[in-house]
């Protein structure tokens, strides 16, 4: 009896980690991809001759950090699914 | 003003074509109602199966059985249609000794023989339909040219000339540098186009989840790496093993630097399949858990919600696609400027004395 309740419990906890672990990817991407597209668009206002490099540099650190985020989520997936 | 008319007509019945095909995505759906938990149908989606599956519409499925191919060690090739595991109650039955088990693996009655399961699946058929596309378009594009290299392009060409373009003075000629850019330049294109058209291809309702196959990509991310060894100079090699400027006492008694900058070698193809693989299922899971919002709510009022936020979703998904075809292809152009880069050392060395000084 006990041992059944403890079991879900473990279950239930695991879950709970696989979210909680989600959303703190989610805040942490959120935080460097909005660092970077802020220091973008503060150099693009400062020089607009420079937009089409600094754009093309934002875009491939957002893929990069992105990359890192969905590392997080994969294994957050894998926890929840099994 | 009646010119004016025709084209907000033509453009509006594209663009409402366009968001019918995509709001199509939600019927796959149909197939929650069956079995299992209601966002089974995430994982069926994601995932490669044997059998082509478009819709469910009421109780018919609309599939595609796909060939499938065993190899038997010793018994040679067993050729079956996937059609044949299943009786017409859709109960699995078993053809041969082999039968499919409840992960939908195919496995032996008979513990002891071993196979190899080589058959076409869906992602297999996927990635022949997107080879097929790919050749007509680069081989009509390749002859065109050919034929008149001064005649302004039209068609299809005009579409692809100038990507081919963005790739050589974009990606590869500013990382790999003028003098080498040329021989990985056919390696670029095929990878750039190849994830490009099929996360696209992935995209449309009914499709196979291709490029997030880790499968497909850590093949992909196996050609950067093995471009990469193949082509690095001495001086990439002495740069990992015997990186110069660092202390010595990094690299003889345990040799850390050595060991670290080794590690980096495995970890970047590494990244580079699992960025690819989890950016695009993860995009297909989100529009599909949008979809499966009606199913958890029971209710149908969340519909315009669910394809309003799914639309918007695919469009990003849209951008995405390329997005990511473009950091592969960027990522790779540059392990490669880094592995055929020609070093000045004795400039270092001039530098640091004059500096030590």
């Amino acid at each position: 009896m006990l041992s059944s309740v403890l079991l879900l419990a473990v279950e239930g906890l695991a879950l709970l980690g696989a979210g909680i672990g989600a959303g703190i990817v989610a805040l942490g991407a959120g935080l460097g991809i909005g660092k970077i597209g802020g220091s973008a668009m503060e150099s693009i206002a400062r020089q607009p001759e420079a937009g089409g490099k600094v754009q093309t540099a934002m875009i491939i650190s957002a893929a990069l950090i992105e990359g890192v985020a969905l590392f997080g989520v994969i294994v957050c997936l894998i926890i929840a699914t099994s | 003003m009646s010119r004016f008319f025709n084209q907000i007509i033509v453009r509006g019945l594209f663009f409402g074509v366009f968001i019918c095909i995509f709001s199509l995505a939600s019927l796959p759906a149909n197939a929650a109602e069956e079995g299992g938990s209601k966002t089974d149908f995430i994982m069926h989606h994601v995932q490669d199966s044997h059998e082509w599956h478009f819709a469910t519409i009421g109780h018919t499925h609309i599939s595609v059985p796909l060939p499938v191919i065993l190899f038997e060690p010793g018994e040679g090739l067993h050729f079956f249609m996937s059609s044949d595991f299943v009786d017409e109650d859709h109960n699995k039955i078993e053809v041969a000794g082999f039968y499919f088990d409840d992960h939908d693996h195919l496995a032996a009655k008979d513990e002891s023989r071993s196979f190899y399961d080589i058959s076409i699946t869906k992602n297999v058929a996927s990635l022949f339909v997107s080879v097929i596309l790919l050749f007509w378009v680069f081989l009509t594009t390749a002859k065109r040219y050919q034929q008149d290299p001064l005649k302004a392009p039209k068609g299809v060409q005009s579409v692809f000339e100038p990507i081919i373009i963005f790739i050589r003075d974009e990606i590869a000629r500013p990382n790999i540098g003028e003098k080498k850019y040329e021989r990985f330049m056919p390696y670029l294109l095929s990878v750039f186009f190849f994830i490009w058209f099929n996360n696209l291809l992935g995209l449309l309702p009914g499709a196979a989840n291709l490029t997030g196959n880790i499968a497909v990509t850590m093949t992909l991310a196996l050609f950067t790496f093995v471009i990469t060894t193949f082509s690095g100079t001495k001086d990439y090699w002495q740069h990992i093993f015997n990186t110069p400027g660092v202390p010595w006492w990094l690299k003889i008694p345990i040799p850390l630097m050595p060991l670290v900058e080794f590690i980096g070698i495995l970890t970047k193809p590494f990244s580079l399949m699992v960025r690819l693989f989890a950016n695009i299922t993860a995009g297909h899971i989100i529009i599909m858990s949008l979809i499966a919002l009606v199913f958890i709510f029971e209710s149908v009022y969340i519909g315009p919600i669910s394809v309003l936020f799914g639309l918007f979703m695919n469009m990003v998904e849209l951008l995405v696609a390329f997005i990511q075809a473009f950091v592969f292809t960027l990522l790779s152009a540059i392990y490669f400027g880094l592995a055929v880069e020609e070093h000045h050392h004795e400039e270092h060395k001039e530098k640091l004395e004059k500096a030590s000084v």
